[in-house]
């Protein structure tokens, strides 16, 4: 198996270098000899998406065949381990991550080469950067990463198995995700450089790449969603958010990419922001090589990163290599980007996405300078210092805030010039209940003038309520046109008018999205823990919540030893859910990790639901009884609701507009009157 | 200015009115709102007052050092290697975490001041024990240089913004023009007219 897959490898490395080098070749010829050339790179890409398949299934089985003859199964399986989590051993270390990278990008690559005939001389200039990328990852594969490399010594009886804080269930999507996203970002660069070199005429390259930027940009938003829900629902991994370098790094280039999906829309529309499109998905790109660097080099320790290794060398290379193509195709081309359309007012959507990107890119400059400033430091003082939450919350989250004021305000500026009439139109009567949302928690006991942090959650909810008040208000004013000229209710009515223009109005419904993510994110001040020794009919009281333990007890299972308690939860003296913290000890890794339980309270407290989350301590040796902490956190599943409005959004987005379909009907034509006929 | 008092005022104008309201409270003579409370009466009141002062100040205490161990817990790091700061270090049976805020709670009750106790667990621990670079030396450059980019990306955007507005028109053919300023406004105001009514 192991020689088969190292042949795939080697394979796939020859493909894809031809695919480059042919397809390179026949860019600089017009003919029919390298237009055949042409084809033959392009086949080669294809054939390379085949191979690179092979070797993924082949290591994959190799999984749950138990062959730990193969060093990378042996040391992230066993033969106990679940088999969700056997397919995931593809993903899980440093070698099979890398080939999963791999196939991802030879995937989309293989799409974009079965879509050539779309424009075929763009798609041909892309084709040779995605073979170029390729060709990087599998030398890294071939010569410094083999995930098929042979476990020395006596054949072992039984892996070391999947370190336990990876099983659990988002084990199995998360890095997908993730990847699916960082990957997905090599095509809209792919695409950006291509009609920068081939100076494509028009705008016609954004369309085509716009879908693909769109998804890209879903699939990393939920990859960093599903890793902050995995973090949030697992002790040891700092909450949902924890400014680690690998969570920065996966941030990044979503908020560069963020910024390209705003400001491509001013090229589109105006024409304007040519070499900052350019600038912000050459960067994005460069973002997700630099968050692969980070999680594999060891250059910057993180719960998160894969252990140390010599590839971080390789990485550097390649990043390098790249900016330098870059800064070189973008300064020969500069006057290719010229824009000729002129500005008339501050206040007008243009400017508004002038600073939306500054806003984010100031964001992403903080969260790149905090996550490298610790090796400056070494570099410049002999010493390395800390940058941890407190420097990131200060700093990010004020900035993120004015964002959020921009996210309310700037889809509602016309092009070119807003009047003060406009303005007061759109944003009276969403003002007035933003303040009000204030003042009603100022009036419910939060004092923001007491603590830094009521004040940030007191403006969060007001700028989150602003940007919710707008985008109701956008959909309700266009619903009533469209309801009074047609005839149909507000609500049919709103449907046609999303449909109508899908882009924006799923624009609007991620922008609420994103509200939702804020309001669950501002709780946090107002969180509450207990922690209780609990003896059979042992009470905590939390919040509006008592948490009776019922029992505690413990297991065994050939994975792992488990020990649990049983916890009935009361409000109002009624029973609302039994939960079942639980700690368990993984046999073949010897390692302890905690299984929190958590429970929304949506029938309670329907928007101002909280979490109560409990979470198994430990035993006291001398009692056996259960150390029980309890946690009751405020509005955080809105975080996760929100992130599906954002999902939601960006498919209605992707769906093409509604046009009207226009029929030819024969009609009679009344025959003309003569002069003098009805006399 | 001098507020006028509104019980002398009140006396003034109506000495016998504010005999019968006393008499119907059982307060017994009046009294001439002008004399001074007695000797006695005045060590009573300092008394209640050094008393209520007193309570303030230790009912705050215990507070106070709450506060201060919250505050100073979230300004430093556990050092177990989980990245996460010492008072939300959650990891089960965490010895670094157990010992640190032990450490620091000696701290606080022994009296030590804010720089003096994270002195002491940067010269235990190393400067890494602290959450964020400090405000000094070469440190400060990490709390400046976001601000400053700020600044600049400020400055550059209107700078952008500008050059737009002073772009020169770009020519159409026909002598077709676009339309600007309250001509614009006319246009737009009449398309929504149409469209929304």
């Amino acid at each position: 198996m192991a020689q088969i897959g190292s042949f795939a490898l080697l394979l796939a490395l020859g493909l894809s270098a031809y695919s480059f080098g042919a397809g390179l070749l026949s860019l600089f010829g017009r003919d029919a000899a390298s237009a055949r050339l042409g084809e033959t790179a392009r086949r080669a890409g294809i054939a390379t998406f085949i191979v690179v398949a092979l070797a993924s299934f082949i290591l994959v089985s190799a999984a749950f065949a138990d062959d730990f003859s193969i060093a990378y199964i042996y040391h992230h399986s066993n033969r106990e381990l679940p088999a969700a989590y056997k397919f995931a051993v593809l993903w899980s270390g440093q070698e099979g991550s890398l080939l999963f990278w791999s196939l991802l990008l030879a995937g989309y690559g293989f799409v974009l080469r079965l879509r050539y005939k779309t424009d075929q001389r763009l798609f041909a200039y892309a084709s040779v950067i995605i073979a170029a990328v390729q060709v990087f990852f599998l030398l890294i594969l071939n010569f410094a990463a083999h995930p098929f490399a042979i476990e020395r010594g006596v054949l072992p009886p039984d892996g070391t198995g999947l370190n336990p804080l990876l099983q659990y269930p988002e084990m199995v999507i998360h890095p997908p995700m993730l990847y699916l996203g960082y990957v997905g970002f090599t095509i809209p660069f792919a695409f950006a450089l291509g009609a920068l070199i081939m100076h494509y005429p028009g705008e016609k390259w954004i369309h085509i790449t716009r879908r693909w930027t769109m998804v890209t940009w879903c699939f990393l938003t939920v990859g960093i969603f599903l890793g902050a829900h995995w973090a949030y629902a697992v002790l040891g991994w700092g909450g949902y958010w924890g400014w680690d370098p690998v969570e920065n790094a996966s941030l990044m280039p979503w908020l560069t990419g963020t910024a390209f999906l705003h400001s491509v829309i001013m090229q589109e529309k105006r024409g304007m922001l040519k070499v900052w499109n350019m600038v912000l998905i050459f960067a994005t790109f460069l973002l997700s090589m630099l968050g692969t660097f980070l999680t594999r080099s060891g250059v910057i320790s993180s719960v998160h990163a894969f252990a140390q290794s010599s590839i971080g060398t390789w990485f550097i290379v390649f990043i390098a290599l790249t900016t330098a193509v870059c800064v070189f195709f973008l300064v020969k081309n500069l006057s290719y980007l010229k824009s000729e359309h002129k500005l008339e007012s501050l206040v007008s959507r243009e400017s508004s996405f002038l600073f939306n990107n500054l806003l984010l890119l100031v964001v992403c400059f903080t969260v790149l300078w905090g996550t490298f400033f610790p090796i400056l430091s070494e570099w410049v003082q002999g010493h390395k210092v800390t940058v941890g939450p407190p420097f990131f919350n200060r700093v990010a989250v004020p900035v993120a805030l004015l964002l959020m004021l921009l996210t309310a305000v700037g889809p509602l500026l016309a092009w070119r010039k807003t009047s003060l009439e406009s303005l007061k139109r759109n944003f009276l009567y969403p003002a007035i209940g933003s303040v009000a949302v204030g003042l009603m928690m100022i009036l419910f006991g939060v004092r923001p003038w007491e603590d830094p942090s009521y004040f940030y959650a007191v403006m969060a909810a007001v700028l989150s309520a602003l940007v919710i008040f707008t985008v109701i208000s956008e959909f309700v004013r266009g619903g009533r046109v469209i309801a009074g000229k047609s005839g149909q209710n507000i609500f049919a009515a709103m449907l046609l008018l999303c449909r109508r223009n899908t882009r924006r109005y799923g624009g609007y419904i991620v922008h609420f999205g994103v509200a939702l993510v804020i309001i669950g994110l501002l709780g946090q001040p107002f969180n509450k823990e207990v922690e209780k020794e609990m003896a059979f009919g042992d009470k905590i009281n939390i919040g509006p919540y008592t948490l009776v333990c019922q029992s505690y007890t413990q297991d065994d299972n050939p994975n792992y030893a488990n020990e649990w308690a049983i916890i009935n939860v009361y409000r109002g003296g009624k029973l609302i859910t039994t939960m079942y913290p639980e700690r368990r000890f993984y046999k073949a890794s010897g390692q302890p990790q905690t299984i929190p339980r958590i429970y929304p309270s949506f029938r309670q407290d329907l928007f101002l639901v909280s979490d109560v989350y409990l979470v198994y301590e430990g035993k006291n040796d001398t009692t056996g009884r259960p150390i029980i902490k309890a946690h009751l956190n405020p509005l955080v599943p809105w975080i996760w609701i929100g992130l599906i409005i954002m999902v939601f959004g960006t498919v209605v987005a992707l769906v093409p507009n509604y046009v009207p379909v226009v029929v030819t009907v024969s009609a009679p034509v009344r025959e003309t009157a003569h002069a003098g006929a009805g006399d | 200015m001098k507020v006028p008092n509104p019980f002398r005022t009140y006396a003034r104008c109506h000495p016998e009115r504010s005999q019968t309201v006393r008499e119907a409270n059982g307060l017994g003579e009046s009294r001439d709102p002008y004399s001074r409370p007695s000797t006695r009466s005045l060590r009573r009141y300092l008394q209640a007052a050094a008393l209520t002062a007193a309570v303030f100040l230790f009912m705050g205490a215990g507070g106070n050092t709450d506060a201060r161990f919250k505050d100073l817990g979230h300004r430093m790091m556990c050092t177990c290697g989980c990245g996460q700061v010492l008072l939300e270090c959650n990891h089960i049976g965490c010895k670094s975490s157990d010992k640190m805020r032990d450490q620091l709670m000696a701290a606080i009750d022994k009296g030590d001041n804010d720089d003096l106790i994270l002195q002491g667990f940067v010269q235990e621990y190393g400067p890494t024990v602290i959450a964020a670079p400090t405000a000094t030396g070469f440190n400060r450059v990490a709390w400046i240089m976001p601000f400053v980019v700020l600044a600049l990306g400020i400055a550059f955007a209107v700078h952008i913004v500008r050059s737009w507005k002073n772009r020169p028109t770009p020519a159409l053919a026909d002598g077709i023009t676009i339309p600007r300023g309250p001509e614009l406004d006319e246009l737009r105001a009449q398309a929504r007219k149409e469209t929304e009514q």
